[in-house]
């Protein structure tokens, strides 16, 4: 267990060294730069452009810039943020909280709701009800969130008024409850993709199981059919599933651009968008090494807990 | 102080409120909403009251107003910071931190222009209680050209020397050459706090620069990153105001929106980048708002990169600009809101020359052009000359869809004479990096700001030695060389005289209408909207943001 934890980590360092490169060199390949947008300031002069590019290091060549980042950031020095100055560290934990409550509701939202359909769907093939969620899926799947968002703002803010159209609270108030029902439909309209996601997942790994022979065996030795779907089916339709909300970590955690942008919620994928529009290098670089932790992290978790739950796989 | 007189005459006594009260509700009977509000509404509160939502579709992320910054940066500054005076809408200046505006008729500025003498105010007090004085402003002056420090703009700075500290209310310093404009730089220049600013290790990272201290009308609150900042009444400040105890600046980072936050009341104050050309028409009908429209200093236009081949002969820049149907790209584009225009400067400055020759759209004229030169139409219907075609891309910032179906338009009436305009547009931060800033492009739409607040010059832009690409200094992206333009500009830019001033750009402008270096497309237009009952709002052509006044921003009661 310990050699095999080992080797999981030294192959996460490689690979963490690797995404680091390619993230800095096409970030400092791309033309352009954070100084660009100066470059239509009234009085801006390309002196003065030069100037502020060499104090902040940016002329310097690029083998050197990521040496120096990488030296800092073994050092845990992740940066400063080009845009507001702050420690990049600190510009992602302010952002991060957001992210983790909207996604964290949504996602337990959805995996509950989708689970729930998924089995419902597969165990009814074909009927009525499997027929409408296959649609209902589709159709969620297939219309931007944006759009969603748009239309959920102008039915239940403008015309109906019973749901504020966006922000986490009402300026000036902060409380629980106001922060709940700011919360309503940015987590509806990001579940609503979701619980597409998670049941057509479910319905299928459902599907995979219902018709093997230790079902059938276990409905021979005349249990009931609840105790068949609960233990036997769900059960083992799950082992698939763990390693599905794994590899959801770092989008727990990574937030949501689109959804995040139309309600205003101000976490990591707006935060990822604004840093990138401004080529914030620094807040760039270190979302993307967060990330790349994130989805290591998730599917090691994953890997274990699947070890955990199916006697037939063992790691190390 | 115009405005500051004018409050006191409105606050004027209860009695006399009470007495407007009784006419205007009298007046009300017969003339029902004349002014849409009665007149005695429009009187500030006393104390503080209320707040106002602003909305802003990009964040402002820098605090140390002497750091790069943008637009929306600047609208912070402003409620926090003072400089000391400021150009008003109609382009002249008033005291802020100075008690007067230095010339070389009151003798703050030396007749030839290099000794300046700057008298301060003694009754202003920084947020944190310690008295402003002339100290602060040689502080400022000084980090600015500090090589150490990341300043912003240090155009004019560097030319200052020896500043000397009369008294805690005067400040003196000498100009190594003359140069009139620095009124205008002085005027965004926000005096920062040497008790402070001077104390920190390393400015540039100066806690200050996260919960900065100034003089304005407002103090720091609270910022919540990515969402919003909160900024409280200054009971102390000196000037006009403040009238509301709270302003908060909301982040809203997509115009529809923005739009949307608005319509829901959201935000009180539809800020920078305002309501969208194509929301105008139901913006105006919304209940218990105010939206009007307000011109800006930005100029659209197509920028020609004077050094490609194609537009070295006079000829085709005139008749490229004779195939534009403008008035067609203003109307079905943009909703009809812009202004034509024939040149870089904005109609509302007083150097603005309405004399210029005005373009009209004549295809019959350009293909007429274009015989005379020599350019006979080669393979594809597509002209030639000496072995050059007359094909050129243009290029925008991607994703901006007016832009793209202007140039769309443009390509079409350009193919009908016989010119090909290829269109490549790129990302924001492509764009205007080194493929603007160096020269690498063909054409580029673009809106500019050529003004420096209200000053006319204009150097940075189109003096010949002003070509990054070829090794110059400045911003002249489209590379115009004209002898007699780097002339007139450099007279310009050491003229004090308003009257002589406004000779020497009217000639300027006549002198790049008629080469047409770049084509003036119009003047931008945008649409503004405010809560009824929002008072004191006041746009200002001369700065970059509207919030230039949040200090005499105020609930009508």
């Amino acid at each position: 267990m310990a050699g095999y934890l080992l080797n999981r980590l030294w192959q996460s360092v490689v690979l963490l060294v690797i995404v680091s490169i390619i993230g800095f060199a096409v970030l400092n390949l791309t033309p352009g730069g954070p100084l660009s947008q100066f470059a239509l300031t009234p009085g801006m002069t390309q002196e003065a452009m030069d100037r502020i590019a060499e104090q902040m290091g940016l002329n310097r060549p690029l083998p050197v810039q990521y040496l120096d980042w990488g030296w800092r950031l073994l050092q845990g020095d992740w940066g400063t943020s080009y845009r507001d100055g702050q420690p990049v560290l600190d510009v992602i934990g302010r952002h991060i909280t957001a992210t983790l409550l909207l996604m964290g509701t949504s996602t337990a939202f959805s995996i509950a709701i989708g689970t729930w359909i998924g089995i419902h769907g597969a165990t009814r093939p074909y009927s009525i009800f499997d027929y409408s969620v296959t649609i209902g899926a589709m159709v969620a799947l297939s219309i931007p969130t944006f759009w969603f968002g748009l239309v959920g703002i102008y039915i239940f803010t403008l015309e109906l008024g019973w749901l504020p159209a966006g922000n986490m609270y009402t300026i000036g108030d902060g409380s629980f409850l106001n922060y709940l029902h700011h919360l309503i439909m940015p987590s509806l309209v990001l579940s609503l993709v979701n619980v597409a996601v998670w049941s057509r997942y479910m319905r299928t790994a459902t599907l995979d199981v219902i018709n093997q022979e230790f079902v059938k065996t276990a409905r021979a030795k005349g249990l009931t059919e609840r105790r068949v779907l609960m233990k036997h089916v769900v059960g083992n339709a799950m082992v698939p599933m763990i390693t599905l909300a794994g590899m959801q970590l770092p989008s727990i955690l990574g937030g949501a651009l689109v959804t995040e942008t139309v309600f205003t919620w101000p976490g990591m994928g707006r935060l990822f968008l604004d840093s990138l529009g401004y080529s914030d290098y620094p807040v760039v670089m270190g979302l993307l090494m967060v990330s790349a932790i994130l989805v290591l992290l998730g599917s090691l978790i994953a890997d274990l807990l699947v070890a955990l739950v199916d006697p037939r796989i063992r790691v190390g | 102080m115009r405005m500051t007189d004018q409050k006191q005459k409105f606050a004027a006594t209860r009695r006399e409120a009470l007495k407007m009260l009784g006419i205007t509700t009298a007046a009300g009977v017969f003339l029902p909403n004349l002014l849409g509000r009665p007149a005695f509404a429009a009187t500030p509160p006393e104390t503080p009251t209320g707040r106002i939502v602003v909305g802003f579709s990009q964040e402002p992320t820098v605090f140390n107003p002497l750091m790069p910054r943008i637009e929306v940066d600047d609208g912070v500054h402003f409620s926090l910071f003072d400089t000391l005076f400021r150009i008003a809408p109609d382009g002249s200046f008033t005291p802020g931190l100075a008690t007067e505006v230095p010339s070389i008729e009151n003798g703050g500025i030396s007749e030839d222009g290099l000794e300046w003498r700057v008298k301060l105010r003694d009754d202003v007090k920084w947020h944190d209680g310690e008295t402003f004085t002339a100290e602060d402003v040689k502080y400022t002056l000084e980090l600015i050209v500090n090589p150490n420090f990341r300043s912003w703009r240090t155009t004019g700075h560097t030319l200052v020397r020896d500043i000397t500290v009369v008294s805690p209310t005067e400040i003196t310093w000498k100009m190594e050459s003359a140069f009139a404009p620095y009124l205008s730089f002085l005027a965004d220049t926000f005096i920062v706090p040497e008790h402070i600013l001077g104390a920190a290790e390393d400015p540039n990272t100066a806690p200050f620069n996260n919960a900065p201290i100034g003089t304005g009308p407002f103090k720091w609150g609270s910022r919540t990153a990515g969402d919003h900042l909160e900024l409280v009444a200054n009971t102390d400040y000196f000037g006009e105001g403040p009238y509301i105890e709270r302003l908060i600046y909301k982040y809203i980072p997509d115009l529809t929106v923005l739009y949307t936050q608005f319509k829901s009341g959201d935000i009180d104050i539809i800020g920078s980048q305002y309501i969208t050309p194509d929301n105008y028409e139901e913006a105006k009908t919304l209940p218990g708002k105010v939206v009007t429209t307000v011109s800006t200093a930005t100029v659209e236009s197509i920028y020609l990169n004077m050094e490609r081949p194609q537009f070295k002969d006079l000829a085709v820049r005139q008749a490229i600009y004779a195939a534009i149907d403008k008035q067609t790209i203003i109307d079905a584009l943009y909703y009809g809101l812009p202004t034509p225009t024939e040149t870089y400067m904005p109609q509302e400055s007083a150097y603005f020359n309405p004399d210029l020759p005005k373009q009209s759209y004549d295809v019959e004229k350009a293909n007429q052009l274009l015989d005379e030169a020599g350019w006979i139409a080669g393979a594809g219907g597509i002209r030639e000359k000496d072995g050059v075609r007359l094909s050129f891309t243009n290029s925008t910032t991607s994703g901006n869809h007016l832009r793209e179906q202007a140039q769309q338009f443009i390509q079409q009436s350009l193919a009908e004479v016989g010119i090909e305009m290829k269109i490549s547009n790129l990302p924001p931060a492509v764009m205007w990096g080194e493929f603007w800033t160096q020269s690498q492009f063909d054409t580029a739409m673009v809106g500019v700001i050529f003004m420096i607040g209200a000053d006319p010059d204009v150097t940075y832009r189109f003096h010949s030695e002003a070509i990054p690409a070829q090794g110059g200094r400045g911003a002249n992206t489209g590379q115009y060389k004209n002898p007699e333009v780097d002339a007139l500009l450099e007279e310009g830019g050491k003229t004090f005289d308003q009257e002589k001033r406004k000779a020497i750009y009217r000639e300027v402008q006549e002198k790049i209408r008629a080469d047409l270096p770049f084509l003036p497309l119009f003047q931008n237009m945008t649409v503004r909207g405010r809560d009824e009952g929002i008072e004191g709002v006041q746009p200002n052509i001369n700065t970059r943001i509207d919030t230039w006044n949040a200090g005499s921003y105020y609930w009508a009661s």
